[in-house]
């Protein structure tokens, strides 16, 4: 017999055998092997109780699951909001303090104007806003958020949202790319390496964006605390925002389902594949190095690269607002043209032309905004949340303006860096082109709903 | 292409060294000297595998891909008894029955990479699932230590592991430790030490499954020994071909470059269509 015949032998002798779910039988008697050797070497002492098993029939319960999500997540930006008011105060009382002070260092140099203007005014303003608007919350979000990471609770969310996802026609693994979302789309983009198939895979990475990232907490939390906590009274003012962000992650996870659904039944149509969720055992969280990891991995790094994008963008701002182009400076012009779409939008031009000009960063829109309503506005001093509000009530914010706002940055295209990191993950300039046209048409059908639909109901 | 001594004779240390260009090809493992040892790191997910590692390898650690895939390729140096181990921190996984690229790089590089010595990290907790990855190792290789890591868990669940009897019953070195706080890696390495070098002799409890299969494995064995020639555990072949998994395939030809499995692979595909 030569090896070609043997080879063929063989091939016909394991197909005779295949019929009988042979695969399903060798992996069967390996788990019997292993069931029967682990029963003999684990001595399992009375009376214990297995309390991971316990709180997971609570936290994963299909009535309680939700619940209990939401109340965490409340819990988590309630304090966020209450603890950053006083901090946040305090660091912009003293930065704009400096602000005077660098004035006068200015004027006693008989630096010119304009100097003066690029770097005090553009500069350095833009970046103390950052600082003081973003630090803060940051400080108390991420460790909190580092810690339920740390316990355990993540791995339940994504059991939680496993069956939804599964009925959209998506990966139940894309429940944990996308609380990994949360941290930075751009790293949720990169953990959809995780998803087998192509297929799903491709809805993960779309869909990511519709989490908000560190940068757009603060910007979140900024406008929420700013007109929903306001609007609430002062009492109850945190409760109210941190609802109101608890609401809006809800209407981002709502998203995601709903275009994942609408993916897998046009562009990228098939079948939902299974898999195992492990989840892990509730572990004490080593408190010292949660510290650490969100404040030098987390903050830390989401502020550099706030500071890094922002101190140019601030120069840059200022220097548009007055350059002056037939009487008006360009940041105007720009403003105005942009201003027609932004009212249909419920915003305005200005609030447009800070969502594109974010978009290297998401944490630098509100800074933008705030820079070019100062350079064509009448007030110059701002140096608390209350002046903010006046500012933006100065430019005709309602709580619709807010809201909108609220969601086109729930909504909108994904960062510079994210689109380049999906051009990466999936090497096409497709992807990123379709990622950017599906968020951002989502985000102008929301918008244009709810601000058409306020006003037809005369709610403005 | 330089190949192992094709005898496969047990105790031959020809036969069981690694070969230097696969491993830098293939799996991008680069030997700095001929004496260094190389060493796989398998278990489930979540078992504080990475723990071990970085406690064994510390800062001396170099992560990449697997060439062409995507998956996080991890190696890191560590001495012990005056000699160099170079560690590689396989994908975390459940099975090695190739269900996903994790599972198919793991097996290609126990199978095809030909580690000195695999330890195998088990959660103490769950024990039970963890097993099945130790037996499906074992079927593959013989030069297993397995590492019983999250002892301190275990006990807070009221759960005491009998190390003696599971290395008894697995004919291989069992070692418990406490990665995160460093208890028994020392004990560790010294099991992993002897069974590189062969101080040890393991005798892995072999798998058997049910008499039918059993009877498909021995008439199909012998004749895949002969194409095979003692590169791979012809057993573990037969029954990879035995569920149906044309992945291994693919992989014995990549990798060994038999030319036979080209057309065992064509043959296999043929008949099952």
């Amino acid at each position: 017999m030569t090896s070609w015949q043997a080879i063929g032998q063989i091939a016909r002798e394991t197909k005779d055998y295949q019929s009988n779910n042979l695969r399903d039988r060798i992996v069967g008697n390996i788990y019997n092997k292993a069931e029967a050797l682990a029963e003999k070497v684990v001595n399992r002492s009375q009376g214990t109780v297995n309390w991971d098993r316990r709180i997971d029939d609570v936290l994963t319960s299909p009535i309680w699951g939700f619940p209990i999500m939401m109340l965490l997540l409340g819990v988590v930006f309630w304090l966020t909001i209450t603890g950053a008011n006083v901090p946040s105060e305090m660091i912009a009382s003293v930065l704009f303090w400096g602000q005077d002070r660098l004035t006068e260092l200015f004027m006693a140099w008989g630096a010119p104007a304009w100097l003066h203007g690029v770097l005090v005014l553009g500069l350095y303003r833009c970046l103390a806003w950052v600082v003081s608007v973003m630090l803060p919350p940051m400080a108390i979000f991420f460790p909190c958020f580092t810690l339920l990471e740390d316990l355990g609770y993540l791995p339940r969310i994504a059991f939680n949202l496993d069956r939804f996802f599964k009925k959209a026609g998506a990966h139940g693994k894309q429940a944990l790319t996308m609380s990994m979302g949360f941290g930075c789309n751009a790293a949720g983009i990169i953990a959809c390496r995780i998803i087998e198939s192509p297929r799903e895979k491709m809805i993960a990475i779309l869909t990511n964006n519709f989490v908000p990232c560190n940068g757009r907490f603060p910007t979140l939390i900024a406008v929420s605390t700013i007109f929903m906590g306001g609007a609430a009274g002062y009492a109850y003012s945190s409760m109210a925002a941190a609802g109101t962000i608890v609401l809006l992650v809800l209407a981002g996870i709502a998203t995601t389902l709903a275009v994942s659904w609408f993916l897998s039944k046009t562009m990228l149509k098939g079948e939902p594949s299974s898999f195992t969720l492990e989840l892990p055992p509730y572990r004490r969280p080593q408190i010292g190095r949660v510290i650490v990891r969100s404040i030098f991995d987390r903050t830390l790094f989401v502020l550099y690269r706030a500071v890094v994008v922002a101190a140019p963008a601030g120069a840059l701002i200022w220097i548009l607002a007055n350059i002056m182009v037939g009487g008006q400076s360009i940041v105007a012009h720009a403003a105005n043209w942009l201003d027609p779409f932004g009212r249909l939008l419920g915003m305005d031009g200005y609030i447009m032309l800070a969502f594109i000009l974010g978009l290297p960063a998401n944490e630098i829109v509100l800074p933008i905004l705030i820079m070019s309503y100062l350079a064509t506005g009448s007030m110059l001093e701002l140096d608390s949340l209350e002046a903010l509000r006046k500012l933006l009530l100065d430019h005709g914010w309602t709580w619709l303006t807010a809201l909108n706002v609220l969601l086109f940055s729930l909504l909108h295209f994904p960062c510079a860096t994210t689109l380049l990191t999906i051009r990466k993950e999936t090497n096409s300039i497709k992807w990123p082109v379709v990622a950017f046209f599906l968020t951002t048409t989502v985000a102008i059908l929301v918008t244009f709903i709810t601000a058409q639909g306020a006003r037809l109901l005369g709610l403005v | 292409m330089s190949r192992p001594c094709q005898q496969g004779c047990s105790g031959c240390p020809s036969s069981q060294k690694e070969d230097p260009q696969v491993l830098q090809e293939k799996f991008a493992v680069k030997l700095t000297s001929p004496e260094q040892i190389v060493v796989a790191l398998a278990g489930n997910p979540n078992v504080g595998k990475s723990t071990v590692f970085n406690a064994l390898t510390g800062l001396n650690q170099h992560t990449g891909n697997w060439p062409g895939k995507t998956v996080t390729n991890a190696q890191g140096l560590t001495r012990h008894k005056n000699r160099e181990f170079i560690l590689v921190d396989l994908p975390g996984t459940y099975s090695l029955l190739a269900n996903s690229v994790d599972e198919q790089v793991a097996r290609d590089f126990l199978c095809f990479g030909n580690p000195q010595a695999t330890i195998v990290v088990v959660d103490a907790t769950c024990l039970e699932r963890n097993l099945n990855l130790v037996f499906q190792v074992l079927e593959i290789t013989s030069k297993v230590v397995v590492c019983v890591n999250l002892l301190d868990e275990a006990k807070r669940k009221g759960l005491e592991v009998n190390i003696k009897t599971l290395s008894q019953e697995l004919g291989v070195p069992v070692v418990p430790t406490v990665a995160r706080d460093g208890q028994g890696l020392k004990e560790l390495m010294n099991a992993v030490h002897d069974v590189a070098l062969g101080i040890i002799k393991t005798n892995p409890q072999k798998m058997t499954y049910d008499q039918d299969i059993e009877e498909a494995i021995q008439t199909i064995e012998p004749k895949l020994n002969n194409i095979l020639q003692g590169l791979l555990d012809s057993r573990w072949v037969a029954l990879r071909l035995l569920d149906g998994d044309h992945t291994i395939l693919q992989s014995i030809y990549e990798h060994l470059k038999v030319d036979a499995a080209h057309s065992l692979e064509r043959r296999v595909t043929y008949c099952h269509d």
